[in-house]
């Protein structure tokens, strides 16, 4: 899909003089210009574009604060103060970094159900899909490091147990614990190296941020009906039909994050960490951000009296491990929904049976997240482990088996066709039923 | 399109669950007061800054630091640099060292952060029966509600009723009962706190006249405390309003262009 | 841009429309980049801490006639010399005009016993000697800058070396007899 037409003419002399040399207007043209999309694209497809913005956002105004900021533990705390204070706009540039960090994975997280719902994984967009999940988890590594930053009690502590986690591994445990802290406990040693690879991680995540679209510009991109494209007549250029779609999407989307940076800009923190850090005062609940929430959850459902451990794992290891082995198997097993997805039909419109359980997907991810920063109680315990349960079996059993079973709907014959009347599929020859889901 | 709401909806619910639970987890519900500072034009009262800063002075300054807050931050408040310079002037701080290379002590300047009365966390514990005063300057951010837990807090002490007595009976399996050092107060978790109650009517003798309540030194000290915790709280809010307004209008423009374009198409 | 079914004339004047509000559009959008650039970058100007630093007061008490003290200003170091009357004398004779900086001694002081300079060699920055009564003069009874050989005279203009101006003076305010704010 990425054959594009006949190369472009430029009219000025310099631009051409470049790109002949380099050329980079070309390709400007040829992937952000003329770039064939399916015309029948919904606001759905507008995250990938604001996941981006968000990115150049979080390193300007990071960089900006990395002048500012003193990765040393006597003088990290009042360091952050000094540029909330005295630091022109410092105030507006820290809320803009904070915020931003939960607006990017609230892009990244709907760019993700976009990618689900409209079986945007599938062939042949595996790789593509898998560069996500590495983004992801990159992002997730950078947040987790820049929250500590700020040196405050949730900095400290959140720190001190995510990184008590890989003592779970036995014999190498321990030791990889003491070579990340550079101590004997999460100290000054820990800050600085965080510091360091906070700041690195992002251009690591603009590298597979470029691989990732280079991917997507192979393939072209999916849309709605799931269909691939079959000529022009499916297509529109990128300019100006998704520049300006793009232009409102992130318009709606800054206009939200305007409103928590300016009105509400401490909301998805926890007020603990306006107490500087201390090693000998553990806060009541230590909660990590929200977006981690989920994956905390599955991490703390590993019991020792669970029945699952009771039964199965507990003759291999202790809670903490499983724990730890199913966190990260939760986002590994997401890279390989491509392979667990036996359907041949992309999109969950056309899906009638995996479409609902995809919505109880999402549904448990949302009760993983809510249980995921109560206290380690009941009722919270047995709900965590349920729906924990429930996220594996959805992606090992439930997306395996509807894939060879479901009866999907009848798909349009094109694109173009299906954009003629509305969303109404036109089947190949036979007035198709629409049958209410 | 549909679809889209619904996520945005259960977007909201997961974020609405996540922070009102964070608030609810930790605490006592406390009552909900009314600021100057709150809402989108929300501003600092002047008088109530100035007030507030006599009583920090008067009343919690002999045991509590506010060290993030710098002497001439007090002209936020309405106060020339002269008075400012004048404020500064009570207090010492360690100078030096001078050419001897002995340190001493000097007035203080505007540039001066406020001095904390203990120099560290050990001596302000043992100077506290081991409790230890924290210091003030973020405590309107540190905890859920601030303003309103701090406002709480001062009005809290008393004699406990006999709802709370028998819900800590029930749930601590033991009657309630202060050890030395320890006083009742109604919104401090636990409800035993180390700090005698710090506010009195007529505790002190506000400059501009106005009646010196309980209720209303609370009012002021806690208006202070949020402007030491946040004193870009009016430009952060004013700002907010020109940019909301001129983001609305680049999308409409934007959504008005891309109708345009899209015509054709649909 | 797709087309199909607009009349040419449409097309044209629906095109015409679509470029204004694309520009219009696209400018606001500029403005409102730049807007979000503009924090970024002033956020680097001298923050409120460091401005507050922009003046100090100096006490003059302990200073005796004929000694010097340096204070540490904007990060660099200032001299502030209570001068002798010979000093004074030896500033106030020389000839103007055979001055490399030429700048009477009236011009740099305001009171004349007391000569403040900032203490920082012109030619290349470093710091010149003669504040302390043990530390060399150089020839003209004044200040000596060791790395170049630059000699600065009593009211600190230099005279020889490679200096091109005299030894800047600071904004400065007497706030009494004994006490002056500099900056």
């Amino acid at each position: 899909m990425a054959g594009h037409g006949p190369a472009p003419e430029f009219k000025n002399p310099a631009v051409r003089w470049v790109d002949s040399r380099l050329p980079i207007f070309t390709f400007m043209v040829k992937e952000y210009g003329t770039f064939p999309m399916p015309k029948n694209l919904n606001y759905w497809w507008n995250f990938g574009a604001i996941a981006m913005i968000m990115l150049v956002v979080m390193i300007a105004t990071g960089i900006i604060l990395a002048m500012q900021y003193t990765p040393h533990v006597s003088h990290a705390f009042s360091s952050v103060e000094r540029i909330m204070r005295d630091v022109n706009g410092g105030w507006l540039i820290r809320y803009i970094h904070m915020n931003g960090a939960s607006m990017f994975f609230i892009a990244v997280y709907i760019h993700i159900l976009r990618g689900l719902w409209f079986g945007s994984y599938k062939e042949p967009r595996e790789l593509l899909w898998i560069l996500g999940v590495v983004i992801f988890v990159l992002m997730m590594a950078t947040a987790f490091m820049g929250y500590v930053l700020p040196w405050g009690q949730m900095s400290f502590w959140g720190a001190t147990v995510i990184t008590n986690l890989f003592s779970a591994f036995p014999i190498i445990g321990e030791p990889i614990v003491t070579w990340l802290w550079g101590g004997f406990a999460v100290d000054n040693p820990t800050l600085n190296r965080f510091f360091a690879l906070h700041f690195l991680l992002p251009f690591v995540i603009f590298g597979v941020v470029i691989l990732h679209v280079l991917a997507l510009h192979i393939t072209g991109s999916n849309n709605p009906d799931g269909i691939d494209v079959k000529g022009p007549q499916d297509t529109v250029p990128f300019h100006p039909y998704f520049t300006y779609k793009d232009m409102v999407g992130l318009g709606a989307f800054l206009i939200v994050y305007s409103i928590f940076v300016f009105y509400a800009p401490n909301f998805m923190g926890h007020p603990d960490n306006y107490i500087e850090a201390n090693p000998l005062s553990t806060p009541a609940h230590i909660v990590p951000e929200w977006y981690f929430l989920p994956f905390y959850a599955i991490l703390r459902a590993f019991t020792d009296d669970w029945w699952v451990m009771k039964l199965f794992l507990g003759w291999f290891m202790e809670a903490k491990l499983a724990g730890v082995l199913a966190m990260f198997g939760s986002l590994i097993l997401l890279a390989l929904l491509p392979w667990l997805d036996t359907s041949k039909v992309r999109s969950c419109k056309y899906r009638p049976v995996y479409k609902w359980f995809t919505v109880i997907f999402v549904l448990n991810f949302l009760v993983l997240g809510y249980v995921g920063q109560m206290p380690a109680e009941e009722p919270y315990v047995t709900v965590s482990q349920m729906a924990t349960l429930y996220y594996f079996i959805h992606l090992l059993v439930i997306t395996p088996l509807v894939g060879w079973f479901e009866t999907p709907r009848p798909l349009p014959a094109s694109i173009h066709a299906a954009t003629l009347k509305g969303s109404a599929p036109v089947g190949a020859g036979a007035a198709a039923k629409m049958e209410k889901p | 399109m549909r679809k889209l709401i619904k996520t945005v909806v259960a977007a909201g619910l997961f974020l609405g669950l996540g922070a009102s639970s964070a608030s609810a987890a930790e605490g006592i519900a406390v009552p909900k007061q009314s600021w100057s500072f709150d809402g989108v034009f929300g501003t600092f009262d002047r008088a109530s800054l100035q007030r507030g800063l006599q009583v920090y002075k008067e009343v919690c300054a002999s045991c509590h630091g506010a060290k993030l807050l710098y002497y001439r931050n007090i002209q936020d408040m309405g106060y020339t640099p002269e008075q400012a310079r004048a404020f500064a002037a009570n207090y010492e701080v360690t100078g030096g060292p001078n050419d001897q290379g002995e340190m001493f002590q000097r007035a203080a300047l505007p540039s001066d952060h406020f001095v904390s009365p203990f120099p560290n966390e050990q001596a302000a514990r043992a100077a506290n029966g081991g409790a230890y005063p924290p210091d003030l300057s973020l405590m309107a951010k540190a905890r859920p509600n601030g303003p309103d837990y701090i406002y709480a807090l001062m009005t809290g002490y008393g004699e406990p009723s006999a709802h709370i007595l028998e819900e800590y009976e029930k749930t601590h399996g033991a009657p309630f009962e202060l050890a030395d050092g320890q006083h009742f107060n109604a919104y401090f978790a636990g409800y035993k706190i180390g700090m005698p109650q710090p506010i009195y009517e007529d505790g002190v003798t506000f400059a501009d006249g106005t009646k010196a309540t309980i209720a209303q030194q609370a009012h002021d000290v806690a208006t202070f405390l949020m402007w030491a915790a946040e004193p870009k709280l009016e430009n952060r809010k004013s700002t907010g309003i020109g940019v909301i307004l001129f983001l609305v209008v680049f999308t409409g423009l934007a959504l008005a262009l891309k109708r345009r374009t899209w015509a054709a198409v649909h | 841009m797709a087309e199909a079914g607009h009349q040419p004339g449409h097309a044209e004047e629906g095109e015409t429309r679509r470029d204004f509000l694309a520009m219009v559009t696209l400018a606001t959008g500029a403005v409102g980049a730049g807007a979000f650039v503009w924090p970024l970058v002033n956020s680097m100007n001298p923050s409120a801490e460091v401005l507050a630093l922009a003046s100090i007061e100096v006490d003059l008490a302990n200073v005796p006639v004929g000694s010097a003290i340096k204070v540490f200003w904007r990060g660099k170091p200032v001299f502030i010399r209570h001068r002798t009357e010979k000093e004074i004398q030896e500033a106030v004779s020389v000839d103007v005009a055979t001055l490399t900086d030429p700048q009477s001694d009236a011009e740099r002081v305001q009171k004349p016993e007391w000569l403040i300079m900032v203490g920082v060699c012109t030619h290349l920055g470093c710091i010149p000697l003669g504040v302390g009564s043990s530390e060399p003069k150089g020839e003209f009874d004044g200040y000596f800058c060791p790395c170049h050989g630059s000699h600065y005279d009593s009211s600190g203009r230099i005279r020889k070396g490679p200096a091109p101006r005299n030894l800047d003076i600071p904004e400065y305010a007497f706030l009494s007899d004994t006490r002056v704010r500099v900056g």
